[in-house]
């Protein structure tokens, strides 16, 4: 294998998982450090400037950054393994941060002359707003509801996401002056772009419910809910009960929050049908968890058939019982299983089978090709259409993810936003922000904590559910306390002090071999990669974690670290005679426009 | 010296042995040597040794005397029984132990100072004795502990850190183990541990007393140029004899060498331990050969490493003596005392 290339930023980028996963780019372990020295501003801020919404996000993110987390990879003997509670930890910089206006950017001094509309004011646009107005732009915000917050808004329920910490978010963004077109839907694209805009930015979300056509959906129809629709109308507070017995269809997200909702306005028996198994529902693992422990039953194998219903009225669903079978390609395929149909009664569904993208408002004459899917084409790096002023981001680019995708489209967009207008070719993206520092107090001292915590993951308490399932609007995560928060912090392998080898230095003493508690460390003859992962000191099995090499040593061999399980505990620097192995920080920070650029 | 305490966590594919322990069970306290001290790396080979043996913690004593090297068993097999005696005499109290409990394996681990110098008629008397047991020397040619001074086994005009010439003549610790009658005579380097764990291995099978003569360079005092232990030198002068692996009765055959060159010998318990032969001349069941050998390769500055010797019919102190099956520390008043009659009729047979 080739020696490796440090300088290429995306190398040790990797090193930290969480960040690398972080569709943001979150420096997670500078602040996960912050935390566990009670500095949670600074934390608070760090998070800020990558991804907007460190409150909301810490109570209600996706968290791709946790099944990447490497203590999910090495806790074996403790336990079973379980990554950092990385999105928790966030929540405790936001809740227990002093008053971080002073350090929030002004509204720009002078404006640069250049407007720019953003459609929806989802977490999407919110970042593209945040990322422009510092630069001088004239921001135009349009949103057909009249409080701007997209779907974190109108669907994540409020006993998961507070009302005020929305607003206390949202509000940081609107403080720097976008005009505010709220209430004000936009119905043709061709027409706001002949009106004077730069650039105009499409974060209108995947607002349409999938429908499920069967036999009885339009008799009983006064009883049949479309999820989304339902749950925007329940925080709005144009619904507030539910009958006793709620069927609630589909496994997603969505369908836990139904079901959980339903639960708090009068639904005392409510049930989740899922076509598929329990292990492939589309849920996260937490909010299955979530709602079974609010009494929810979730029945799996069930394909609802047919609404039953008595004089118009809903009285329950038929359902036909199926079963998981591979076909002669190995495609998982549901069968019928030839059982009896089973039918649950029940006097309200809900339907969350899914969430679509529409359009209607758009054009097709206008230069913005659609894909056969009815999807517009948009460039995955740019987030460009191809009508070159038309950008867009969030899932009205590539269909429904998530609050953190969205935002991480935001600062995409603004940066060639921002280059767009300035005539600059939008291909032509900045590189990251790196620095990389030795991390060396004295002889066995570092500037962070490498002592390796053996704990398990801590558990965030929860409210009383006798109290939070009788207030819909109650939160049910207490969040850590400051004693969980540090020791949960604790947990963090420092992934992004990296081990940084320097060839010359070493004298082959194997030092840093006997002491790695993970055997990380070979020196061996060299040889190709897959070679290479069968023969060093404990074999390498995730290949897409990598092998850091070094040029040829004093004996002709090379010392080969396997990334994947490397504590980060700096013993290997610490044994070393020489100095050989050096624990240095690398500081990353996504490009960005705006924000970024003002600081430094 | 490391402060924090090695993590518990490990590489959870670590391969498990028989007993299933990973080879971190076998580790002891972090060390406080100097870091890059080549003791570690001993130390590590041990573990890797006894793991790969399969043996169980508790059947082992370490014994040491005092020394940067004596310190060692500190920081391997945590769960065995050890004792750090006093400076030069581990060799009495390893025998004294072995007299009363033939059952543990005894691995003495002692330094080139505490066994050639104020240990050096204690060295020889126990391996004169036949004691079962596996006598290891880090060597490295100084008084770690006490700050570099030459010891005696510093090869005449090796160079002190300060850059003082050592005009004495070198003990050498291998050549004299052969000539008191050790069976099992080995010598290696803290930098190779391909070569020191089956070494290590072989010994703790053998039945009899076994020298490992192991040089360890001491990165504080004796790794600059002008020392005949620093890495560099010992890299560019070492002379592997032969190549040595411990095959268990199923073991699949990985390595290939040239035919001729190998040879398989028997252990006692099953195993056998294949010897690829790097010089082909070289016959370690032959003592009178190898002390020669020892003694012209050195003449050209050459070191000799490898299994040396190695009697495939060695006995031990006990056999010599003829004890009793049982170790002695198991038997009772019964066994020991043959009461008043007894002793008047062998008083009686005596006047
Ligand atoms: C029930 C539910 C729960 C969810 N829970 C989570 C969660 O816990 N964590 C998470 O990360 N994600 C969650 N999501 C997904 C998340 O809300 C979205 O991925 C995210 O909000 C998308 O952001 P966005 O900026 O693209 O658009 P949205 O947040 O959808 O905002 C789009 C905005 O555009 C407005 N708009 C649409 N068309 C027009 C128009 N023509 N003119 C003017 N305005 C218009 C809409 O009114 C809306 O306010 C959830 C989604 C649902 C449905
Ligand atoms: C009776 C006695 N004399 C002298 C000493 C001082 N002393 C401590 S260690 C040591 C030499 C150790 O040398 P070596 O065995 O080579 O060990 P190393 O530190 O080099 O591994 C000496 C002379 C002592 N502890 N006890
Ligand atoms: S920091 Fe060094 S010693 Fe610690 S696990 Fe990583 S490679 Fe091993
Ligand atoms: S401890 Fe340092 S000098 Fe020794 S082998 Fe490791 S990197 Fe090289
Ligand atoms: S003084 Fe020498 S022998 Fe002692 S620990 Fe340090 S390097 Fe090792
Ligand atoms: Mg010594």
């Amino acid at each position: 294998m080739p020696p490796t290339d440090i300088k290429n930023p995306d190398y040790f980028h990797k090193v930290v998982d969480c960040q690398w996963a972080c569709p943001a780019h979150t420096p997670v372990p500078e602040y996960i450090r912050m935390i566990a020295a009670g500095r949670y501003s600074d934390a608070y801020m760090v998070n800020w400037h990558s991804n907007v919404f460190p409150g909301v996000l810490g109570r209600t993110c996706d968290r791709p950054c946790e099944p990447a987390c490497r203590r999910g990879r090495v806790e074996e003997v403790t336990g079973a393994p379980q990554p950092v509670a990385i999105c928790r930890l966030k929540r405790v910089a936001a809740d227990n941060k002093s008053d971080v206006k002073a350090r929030m950017p002004r509204p720009a001094a002078r404006k640069n002359g250049k407007r720019v509309a953003l459609i929806g004011a989802g977490p999407a646009s919110l970042t593209v707003a945040r990322d422009l107005l510092p630069l001088g732009y004239t921001v135009v915000l349009y949103d057909g509801d009249a409080a701007a917050g997209g779907m974190m808004r109108t669907q994540i329920p409020k006993f998961r996401l507070p009302e005020t910490v929305l607003d206390e978010e949202v509000d940081y963004i609107l403080d720097l002056g976008p005009e505010l077109r709220l209430g004000q839907k936009v119905n043709s694209l061709k027409g706001l772009l002949s009106e004077d805009y730069d650039a105009i930015f499409v974060g209108c979300g995947a607002p349409r419910g999938r429908e499920l056509d069967i036999p009885g959906r339009k008799e009983a129809k006064a009883n049949i809910h479309i999820g989304i629709d339902w749950l925007a109308s329940v925080s709005f507070g144009h619904t507030d009960k539910i009958g006793k017995r709620v069927i609630v269809l589909g496994g997603g997200n969505t369908a836990m929050d139904c079901c959980r909702t339903s639960r708090r306005l009068g639904g005392d028996e409510v049930t989740v049908v899922v076509r598929s198994g329990f292990e492939e529902m589309k849920a996260s693992p937490w909010e299955k968890e979530d709602a079974m422990h609010e009494g929810i039953p979730i029945h799996n194998f069930l394909v609802p058939k047919e609404f039953l219903h008595e004089d118009g009225k809903l009285t329950g669903v038929r359902f036909e019982k199926v079963k998981a079978e591979r076909d002669a390609k190995g495609r998982r395929n549901l069968v019928p299983s030839g059982e009896p149909d089973t039918i649950l009664q029940c006097d309200d569904v809900l339907v969350a089978v899914g969430q679509e993208n529409a359009f209607p408002w758009i054009e097709r004459d206008i230069g913005l090709e659609f894909d056969k899917w009815d999807m517009p084409q948009v460039d995955p790096a740019t987030m460009q259409s191809t009508n070159p002023k038309v950008f867009f981001g969030g899932d009205a680019a590539f269909g429904p993810k998530n609050i953190i995708w969205a935002v991480a489209h935001g600062h995409d967009a603004a940066i060639s936003i921002d280059l767009f207008c300035q005539g600059k070719p939008v291909g032509q993206r900045p590189p990251p922000t790196v620095n990389l520092s030795s991390q060396k107090m004295g002889i066995h001292e570092w500037s962070y904590d490498n002592d390796v915590s053996n704990d398990n993951r801590y558990k965030v308490p929860h409210a009383p559910i006798e109290k939070t399932l009788k207030n819909v609007k109650m939160e049910v995560e207490l969040g850590f306390d400051v004693k969980q928060a540090f020791l949960e912090a604790q947990r963090c392998l420092n992934c992004d002090i990296q081990t940084v080898f320097d060839t010359p230095k070493c004298i082959e003493c194997d030092a840093c071999v006997d002491i790695c508690p993970m055997d990380c460390i070979t020196f061996t003859g060299n040889d190709e990669e897959a070679e290479l992962r069968l023969h060093l000191s404990a074999p390498a099995l995730h290949a897409s974690q990598d092998l850091y090499i070094s040029s040829a040593l004093k004996t002709g061999r090379i010392m080969a670290k396997d990334e994947d399980l490397c504590l980060h505990c700096g013993l290997c620097a610490e044994r070393c005679p020489t100095g050989a192995w050096d624990m240095q920080k690398f500081l990353l920070e996504a490009p960005k426009t705006g924000y970024a650029c003002q600081h430094r | 010296m490391t402060y924090i305490v090695k993590p518990k966590l490990r590489h959870p594919a670590l391969p498990v042995n028989k007993l299933g322990f990973t080879h971190r069970d076998y580790e002891g306290t972090v060390s406080t040597l100097c870091a890059g001290c080549g003791h570690d790396s001993i130390s590590a080979a041990i573990i890797q040794a006894c793991f790969e043996l399969a043996i169980e913690p508790h059947r082992v004593a370490k014994l040491s005397g005092i020394g940067c090297s004596s310190k060692t068993p500190t920081y391997f097999l945590g769960q065995s029984h050890g004792f750090n005696s006093v400076h030069g005499r581990m060799p009495s109290v390893l025998t004294g132990a072995n007299m009363a409990n033939k059952e543990l394996i005894y691995l003495g681990v002692s330094g080139d100072g505490d066994s050639a110098s104020i240990g050096l008629g204690q060295f020889v008397h126990c391996i004169r004795r036949g004691v079962n047991m596996v006598y290891i020397c880090e060597n490295n040619g100084v008084y770690g502990l006490t700050k570099g001074q030459f010891s005696a086994t510093a090869d005449k005009g090796s160079k002190s850190k300060g850059g003082a010439s050592n005009m004495d003549t070198p003990l050498d610790l291998a050549s004299m183990a052969l000539m008191v009658g050790a069976s099992f005579v080995g010598r290696s380097f803290s930098g190779d541990k391909e070569q020191m764990v089956p070494l290590i291995m072989a010994a703790m099978r053998h039945p009899g007393p076994c020298f490992i003569d192991i040089v360890s360079p001491c990165v504080a005092f004796n790794n600059h140029a002008g020392s005949t232990k620093a890495y560099d030198f010992v890299r560019a002068h070492n002379e592997a004899v032969n190549r040595l692996d411990i095959m268990e009765p199923r073991d699949p055959i990985t390595v290939e060498y040239a035919p001729g060159t190998t040879e398989e010998v028997a252990l006692h318990d099953g195993s056998s331990l294949r010897l690829a032969k790097l010089d082909a001349n070289y016959d370690p069941s032959d003592r009178i050969m190898a002390m020669a050998y020892l003694q012209a390769k050195a003449a050209r500055n050459e070191l000799v490493t490898g299994l040396i010797y190695m009697d495939r019919h060695a006995t031990d102190m006990h056999a010599n003596l003829n004890t009793v099956d049982a170790p002695l520390n198991g038997l009772g008043e019964k066994e020991l005392c043959p009461g008043t009659k007894a002793l008047d009729a062998f008083n009686a047979s005596h006047r």
